[in-house]
């Protein structure tokens, strides 16, 4: 059908049938996520119903339903513990990047792929010696113990891709910030901060991603008090065509954030998934 | 000019580029580490010492619900890691999930960014659309395909396909680990396909052009010119997403529940299931030791497979 297709408003033939097997293929990933949000707008009723609804008055009700619910405490401990360790990734991982970049010494490839390789360990590595301590610490259940963890998941990503961007700035700019005498915390907070802004920006979106979307620290580590937005969604689990709008209407909300993070700064994402490699 | 070799370079880093390590006194050396310090301790606290415990209770029989069970065993816990075929079924699991994800996202995800680098159009929104399934919360994507899209009564998908006949399949549990799989590409293809998109996007369009005026065709192209210019990406991509896939938990504790029986338990389910299920801290030891000591090889040959291509790369 398509070869045929006569070329429009001076677009080439080719041009046409490849846009349309494009979008094709694009419709079919995005169709889940479409079909989510579609879910969501719809009543009880409507979203479980054979054959399936397509044309229906979108309703709030379920969206209200979910944010009047229990789910409100779910996300604000995701919020607490995606921003508290983005924000001590960063405290800790600028000065070591810098440090990596700024201050080579013998070991520094060394000290690198050490980060690295913490990364790349399987949690089978720590968990269960981390799960006894956070219990004789009675930090089961709560949130500053997700923090810390996530902290360390994200730290080894985030000292790799400040360090790409602090590679970028040319040297001569910190040798003249120690010239005119300026002191370590002066030099990191007026000159280094500013000059990597993207760079922090772009590190920052890496670790919020990876911390609000985690599941297996939160469902081990936290039962009630703590529990983060996916473990909300474990209460779906069984649902068998009883609560299908809800449960994505829950869906929608749990993954808002990080969608819209991601897709306002698609540029950093790239950089910061491949750790500072891919530009 | 050569992309390879600047990406490879900021992959495995160029540490020493800068100032002469040698002129640089003892003292002067651990000055310089200082603001490195805070960041090497904590995760030598929170990542190595944890492992270190984790090799000493692998020598222990230690149930947590018994007290007082806490005694030395030895290497009971790896001969039964040996024995058991539950482990063997994990760790073949492991690999199966691992090599056919970042197998089918790899070629599904250079698919897409071959469109998506060509004459398109909409190319903005395509990426935009296209990069979702990556970014939606995994437990809620995995939520979605298993109730909403293929639940046998109640799903869309069963729907559609009873005109064919394929109505009322119950996927979930008739094909657990195409299950699996078919969710984890769905999320893993954008991530390729944007690493792969970087890499066609740093090739000189007036290379293919000459190309094309020699007399190539677009395949003969593609396989000369395009592939060995992105296969550093393909490699890279490739090494990221199957360390992030070796750990997939999330979607088998949604859809499946490492089930039917054993048939889609991998090893990090395997592992949460003896120490947090059973409460067996020593065997559940055991199988992290044996995983850490999997993913580092798989890790360093695909680190040195990166490195030696750098090296060849450097020595130009």
């Amino acid at each position: 059908m398509s070869a045929k297709v006569m070329a429009r408003g001076g677009f080439p033939t080719s041009k046409v049938v490849w846009s349309v097997v494009g979008w094709l293929v694009v419709f079919v990933f995005f169709f889940p996520v479409l079909w989510m949000w579609l879910e969501a707008f719809k009543t009880e009723p409507q979203a479980a119903s054979s054959p399936p609804t397509i044309l229906f008055v979108p309703t709030l009700a379920e969206f209200q339903e979910v944010l009047s619910g229990d789910f409100p405490p779910f996300f604000i401990n995701s919020a607490i513990a995606s921003i508290g360790s983005t924000f001590l990734v960063l405290v800790l991982g600028v000065p070591a990047a810098y440090a990596l970049a700024i201050r080579p010494v013998k070991r520094t490839q060394d000290v690198l792929f050490f980060f690295i390789s913490t990364r790349f360990l399987p949690f089978a590595a720590s968990l269960v010696p981390l799960y006894l301590l956070a219990r004789d610490l009675h930090l089961l259940d709560n949130i500053i113990a997700l923090v810390l963890i996530y902290t360390t998941i994200n730290l080894p990503l985030a000292v790799w891709l400040l360090r790409s961007f602090l590679l970028e700035i040319p040297h001569d700019l910190f040798e003249a910030a120690r010239v005119d005498g300026a002191s370590f915390r002066t030099e990191i907070l007026r000159i280094v901060v500013p000059l990597i802004a993207p760079g922090i920006a772009a590190t920052s979106l890496i670790c919020l991603i990876f911390s609000w979307n985690e599941f297996f620290y939160a469902v081990n580590f936290t039962s009630s008090a703590a529990a983060t937005a996916p473990i909300f969604l474990v209460g779906f689990i069984s649902g068998r065509g009883l609560f299908y709008a809800k449960l994505a209407a829950a869906a929608t909300l749990a993954s808002l954030p990080v969608l819209l993070a991601g897709w306002i700064a698609q540029k950093q994402l790239i950089r910061g998934l491949t750790m500072g490699a891919v530009k | 000019m050569n992309t390879g070799s600047s990406l490879l370079r900021s992959v495995v880093g160029s540490g020493g580029a800068r100032g002469t390590a040698a002129s640089i006194s003892r003292r002067e050396a651990w000055l310089r580490r200082l603001p490195l310090l805070p960041a090497f301790v904590y995760v030598v606290l929170v990542t190595q010492i944890p492992f270190a415990l984790t090799v000493y209770y692998s020598f222990f029989s230690w149930n947590l619900l018994k007290e007082g069970s806490f005694r030395f065993s030895g290497l009971d816990n790896y001969a039964r890691l040996l024995t058991d075929e539950g482990i063997r079924t994990a760790v073949l699991n492991t690999v199966v999930l691992t090599f056919s994800v970042i197998a089918i996202s790899v070629v599904l995800g250079m698919a897409v960014a071959t469109l998506l680098n060509s004459e398109v159009l909409g190319k903005g929104l395509m990426r935009t659309l296209m990069i979702a399934p990556f970014l939606i919360m995994p437990t809620a994507g995995a939520l979605i395909w298993k109730d909403t899209l293929l639940n046998p009564l109640f799903g869309l998908l069963p729907n559609l396909l009873t005109p064919f006949g394929l109505g009322r399949v119950d996927w979930v549990n008739r094909f657990p680990m195409a299950t699996v799989v078919a969710v984890e590409v769905w999320r893993w293809t954008p991530f390729m396909m944007l690493i792969i998109l970087a890499g066609l996007q740093s090739q000189n369009p007036e290379v293919l052009e000459a190309a094309r005026v020699d007399g190539a065709t677009p395949f003969q192209a593609f396989r000369r010119i395009t592939l060995p210019l992105v296969r550093p990406f393909v490699e890279l991509g490739a090494l990221l997403g199957s360390l992030f896939v070796v750990q997939t938990f999330d979607s088998i504790y949604m859809l499946t529940y490492g089930g039917p029986g054993q048939d889609t338990t991998n090893i990090p389910f395997l592992l949460y299931f003896v120490a947090f299920q059973g409460f067996n801290i020593g065997q559940a030891s055991a199988i992290g030791v044996v995983a850490v000591i999997m993913t580092t090889i798989v890790a360093t040959l695909g680190l040195r497979t990166l490195f030696s291509i750098f090296q060849v790369e450097a020595r130009r």
